[in-house]
């Protein structure tokens, strides 16, 4: 009974062993790449975001300055996500959003958008989608400039009747075969214009230091 | 090391004993990430360096591993590295490191690698085992490449698509566009299109091997030897 009481214990030790090593070794490969990887992140952002907010328009600490949206209908959230604040000479030149698209052909389409002060859309891309591919995925930047239709767009120029393909009468493009896809984005951007117009004023409040939890890493 | 040793190695890895092809372990990543010819390459060589690394550093410790417990630290060693990797990747390839996403992490359930730790670096020293986990690895990142290289073509018309992903901007004029105003062919590049390929690249290795041996059944007797030998 002692020996293998004995043996069971000379196990586990050896065991516990590797394991100190190997977080020994993850810590390590941690704390050389993070300060790298959040870089990388950040600057992918920055290249991202510059798609849809030249970045002539605006001086300021996008990334930094920010506001927290909580999940919304319209923006077919289920969790609080962040707008970054553009603004140029401290005036306020456009909020930018992540939205989920609830009703892709298959699944959820993750996009983000640039809304100006006016209401006007600055700009609209993909970040995520799994729509068929060769099908839908006309929607990604990388396959077709379908989604520089929303350029300029708002709806003050068009209204609920406008704002849907054209197949339902609306004004929007589709390509034959696939029309779930951008039905599902007309819908969910012409939404977040909705949400833009109830709380614009909050989105372009001036952001207060103690307002920024969620952004990680040194204030600068 | 002698020479005849590591020729048998990387035989065996990169032909007789094919992980893609011959052992048939590892598909998951074969057939998800195999949808064009860039992404099946790093995906394989990110594999190779993990089976590489993994192998020789189970190697030298692998008489202080109780029995009992040797999967657990292999599984360990294995999930270490990979996340290594995976930092490595993300701070340094980050275009990649999206389009791989949660590849990366799953080379830890990939068995080949555990079954190279197990077969082979358990009972033999390092630099063989290292050298072994290389063969493995390139011999699947050969089946991969073939694969997703030839599913590109027929499904997109290109080769090489997304390299800028993995090696920069600069190289995004590196892609081929192997059948100009090509529409696509959807089949190729959805998962049966995985599957298919796989087995015709399958039913290919085996009609090769066929024909070698009656080859040498036809030759005299004094060639065949020789072959039989270097195959062992």
């Amino acid at each position: 009974m002692k020996r293998i009481a004995r043996s069971t214990l000379q196990t586990a030790v050896n065991l516990a062993f590797f394991a100190v090593i190997g977080t020994a070794i993850l810590a390590a490969t941690f704390s050389l790449t993070h300060e790298a990887i959040e870089n990388t992140i950040e600057a992918e952002k920055l290249k991202l975001i510059s798609q849809i907010v030249p970045p002539s328009q605006y001086d300021n600490d996008i990334l930094r300055d920010v506001k927290n949206v909580p999940a919304d209908a319209l923006l077919g959230t289920s969790a609080p996500t962040i707008a970054y604040i553009a603004r140029l000479k401290e005036q306020p030149a456009a909020a930018i959003i992540e939205v989920v698209a609830r009703e892709g052909y298959s699944g959820d389409i993750r996009l983000i958008l640039a809304i100006r002060p006016n209401g006007e859309l600055s700009g609209v891309r993909v970040l995520a989608h799994k729509e068929t591919p060769g099908l839908g995925d006309y929607i990604d930047i990388g396959k077709s400039d379908w989604i520089k239709g929303f350029d300029g767009k708002s709806r003050i120029t068009w209204g609920d009747a406008q704002w849907k393909v054209k197949k339902d009468g609306g004004q929007f493009d589709y390509m034959a075969g696939a029309t779930i896809t951008p039905r599902a984005v007309v819908k969910e951007v012409n939404q977040t214009l909705q949400y833009f117009a109830l709380h614009r004023d909050e989105l372009f409040a001036p952001t207060t230091v103690s307002a920024i939890t969620t952004v990680t890493g040194d204030s600068k | 090391m002698k020479l005849t040793e590591i020729k048998a190695i990387f035989h065996n890895g990169l032909w007789k004993q094919n992980p893609g092809l011959v052992q048939l372990l590892g598909l998951c990543p074969l057939l998800a990430i195999s949808n064009s010819a860039v992404n099946a390459i790093s995906l394989g060589l990110a594999t190779t360096l993990v089976m590489a690394m993994s192998s020789g550093a189970i190697a030298p410790i692998r008489s202080y591993v109780p029995n009992e417990i040797r999967i657990p630290v292999f599984v360990l060693i294995i999930a270490v590295l990979v996340t290594v990797v995976q930092y490595l990747m993300n701070a340094y390839m980050y275009g990649l490191f999206v389009v791989l996403g949660i590849f990366i992490p799953l080379i830890v359930t990939n068995c080949i690698v555990l079954a190279r730790a197990e077969s082979f670096a358990s009972k033999n020293p390092p630099l063989a085992s290292a050298l072994d986990g290389m063969a493995m690895g390139l011999g699947l990142t050969a089946v991969l490449a073939v694969l997703g290289g030839v599913r590109e073509i027929i499904g997109k018309g290109t080769l090489f698509s997304g390299i800028d992903l993995a090696l920069g901007e600069s190289t995004q004029s590196w892609v081929i566009h192997v059948i100009p105003d090509y529409h696509g062919f959807l089949l190729a590049i959805l998962p049966p299109g995985a599957f298919i390929g796989l087995g015709l690249l399958i039913a290919g290795k085996n009609w090769l091997n066929l024909r070698a041996e009656a080859k040498q059944h036809s030759k005299p007797a004094s060639t065949p030897m020789v072959g039989e030998a270097a195959q062992g």
